[in-house]
């Protein structure tokens, strides 16, 4: 089990180069002078030369990168042009407002989709599973960004029970995690729904029904196990949905986190703070794939006897 | 040669009867036949220049009337014309950059899949770094450098949905590469290309169909999402995630302005989800029995 844990860490290394490059490479393309848009349109030609040189900015792409990538490794992301502070401050200081959206919006996704996807399962073709499905389906073709704005309409600008933006208290937190989860909540129910139906058909199910074990019991104990193995890998799927989802949910509600903080620099044309918002966002996911992927070993002990 | 083509028919035949039979599907169906239809006929349904960006301040903010169905904007405008010109942005744009990744991404699985070994690996190992990101974040990064204009738009999701495709057509291709008849056109002689584009693709794409049914949807959201940031496409051009994004000043006295265009995606893309799922059952060779 250490040797599985430790090999897939050590993969996670060549994904992070692998992605922080292509991230670095596609901001490289954008037009534009940046010592000319860091120092003006009326700046001598000769000054914007000196800065071009001080950032590195005359260097070749790969020494560019190497430089960046060791920067990073000492927490250096370069100075954000708009406000002239450290990338990385920047970053940190707004990345636990994320991280406390992504998890519960995952949280209240989880929570509510897994039994519902369960119950779903095992009364087949009720009113209670149509109605779920009908749900699901409305809420993986809702835009959360729609949903938060319809959510503000309802809740917060007729009925007045929480606020339509900021991060204030537990209430401020309601719409966003209702907003960001849905959609994951809807995939997961139907993911699991779609797996239970499919174990509780196979043969060790009806072996253990046979034998008299309780209903309750075949689908805890037999049944459920077995079927969360898709289920673990749509949660890890939906992780990376729910980071670019969270991008759109701060945006509707003024949520002090890293979305806002990307969409902001993007739109000032501040190079390096859209660069440190993306590589942190990927390598976020990339430990997020890790972190499901040790989690499948432990569910399914075939994949785990493979690295014995 | 005259048994296939009745045989070849009758297989697609069977795949259309069974998707009709698929209640669900068949409204996905019909809803999306009505969004092409008035997509198409934008034009007729309501002209461009004198209602779709035309202002007209004196019926600013209005209610829906039978006049204007969906009410009017904050300047004037009309949003039901404004949503089903938007839907044509939609749908080109879902349509176009699909395109895109299912040719370039199939091409790449087909060929990691076909040839295996080191190519596999280096193509699929690319893949892999693009799966690492977000898939609307990447597309947000590459409209962020490229620029915000509709074509950039299709070129960021295109590229954004290259690994998805890579990835199943790949799987597809190694399914059926070893089978008889792709060693039997090898026998006779056929090259590499000939089997691949010949023998091999036509053969894996049921799960190519329902794919890129599915990413349609994704392509429209992901449109949508862009432009409701403002990295998408521009105003005054009508797009439903635009005009969610300027209906938003207004959502206290004029719900109108974000209800109906919110519709619209919720709309298109359970059709396009409703359909992919039905292809995807009416595919399904386990179910043919």
């Amino acid at each position: 089990m250490h040797k599985y844990v430790i090999k897939r860490l050590l993969m996670l290394i060549p994904v992070i180069i692998g992605v922080s490059f292509l991230v670095f490479f596609i901001m490289s393309l954008a037009p534009g002078d940046t010592a000319r848009t860091i120092l003006g349109e009326d700046a001598p030609i000769e000054a914007v030369e000196a800065l071009r040189e001080e950032l590195g900015l005359n260097d070749p792409l790969p020494v560019r990168y190497a430089n960046y990538m060791l920067d990073l490794l000492r927490g250096d992301l370069g100075t954000s042009y708009k406000s002239g502070r450290p990338v990385f401050g920047e970053i940190m200081a707004r990345f636990p407002a994320t991280l406390k959206l992504a998890f519960w919006g995952m949280v209240f996704a989880v929570a509510l989709s897994i039994p519902i996807g369960i119950l779903s399962a095992t009364k087949q073709y009720s009113a209670l599973d149509s109605v779920s499905m009908v749900f699901a389906l409305l809420g993986v073709a809702t835009p959360n960004f729609w949903l938060g704005l319809m959510l503000i309409i309802g809740f917060s600008l007729h009925l007045g029970w929480f606020p339509s933006g900021g991060a204030e208290g537990w209430r401020s937190l309601v719409l966003p995690v209702i907003t960001l989860g849905t959609g994951c909540m809807a995939n997961i129910t139907r993911t699991t729904r779609s797996s239970m139906l499919e174990v509780v058909r196979q043969d060790y199910i009806r072996t253990a029904k046979a034998k008299g074990v309780s209903h309750r019991k075949v689908i805890n104990k037999h049944a459920l196990k077995n079927a969360l193995i898709p289920v673990v890998t749509v949660i890890g799927l939906q992780f990376g949905q729910l980071l670019g989802g969270a991008v759109l949910t701060e945006a509707v509600f003024a949520w002090p986190g890293l979305g806002t903080f990307l969409v902001n620099s993007i739109k000032a044309k501040d190079t390096p703070s859209v660069l440190g918002c993306v590589i942190i966002f990927s390598i976020c996911f990339s430990i997020v794939n890790l972190v499901v992927d040790i989690l499948y070993a432990f569910i399914d002990p075939r994949i785990k006897s493979k690295y014995k | 040669m005259k048994t296939e083509k009745v045989k070849k028919r009758s297989m697609a035949g069977d795949i259309w009867r069974r998707l009709l039979r698929n209640k669900m599907a068949v409204v996905g169906l019909v809803i999306l036949f009505l969004l092409v239809i008035s997509a198409i006929f934008a034009d007729v349904i309501a002209d461009y220049d004198s209602k779709v960006v035309a202002q007209n301040v004196v019926e600013r903010l209005q209610g829906p009337s039978a006049e204007h169905w969906f009410g009017t904007d904050e300047f004037g405008r009309d949003i039901f014309a404004r949503i089903i010109h938007g839907g044509r942005v939609s749908l080109v744009v879902g349509l176009v950059s699909i395109s895109v990744s299912l040719v370039v991404g199939g091409c790449l699985g087909a060929f990691a899949g076909f040839y295996g070994g080191k190519v596999d690996n280096i193509i699929m190992r690319i893949m892999d770094i693009f799966l690492a990101i977000p898939s609307i974040l990447l597309a947000i990064t590459i409209v962020a450098a490229l620029g915000t204009n509709l074509i950039n738009v299709m070129i960021a999701i295109g590229i954004s949905y290259i690994p998805t495709f890579a990835r199943i057509v790949r799987a597809a291709v190694m399914g059926v590469k070893d089978q008889e008849f792709v060693e039997s056109a090898r026998a006779i002689g056929a090259s590499n290309a000939t089997i691949i584009f010949r023998e091999v693709i036509p053969n894996c794409m049921a799960p190519i169909i329902v794919q890129a049914t599915l990413s349609v949807a994704g392509a429209i959201l992901s449109t949508a999402s862009l432009s409701f940031i403002g990295l998408g496409v521009q105003p005054p051009s009508p797009e439903w995630g635009a005009m969610l994004s300027s209906g938003r000043n207004f959502l206290r006295d004029a719900m109108h302005l974000t209800l109906f265009p919110g519709l619209a995606i919720v709309i298109t893309i359970l059709a396009l989800n409703l359909l992919g799922d039905g292809l995807r059952d009416a595919l399904d060779p386990r179910l043919k029995q």
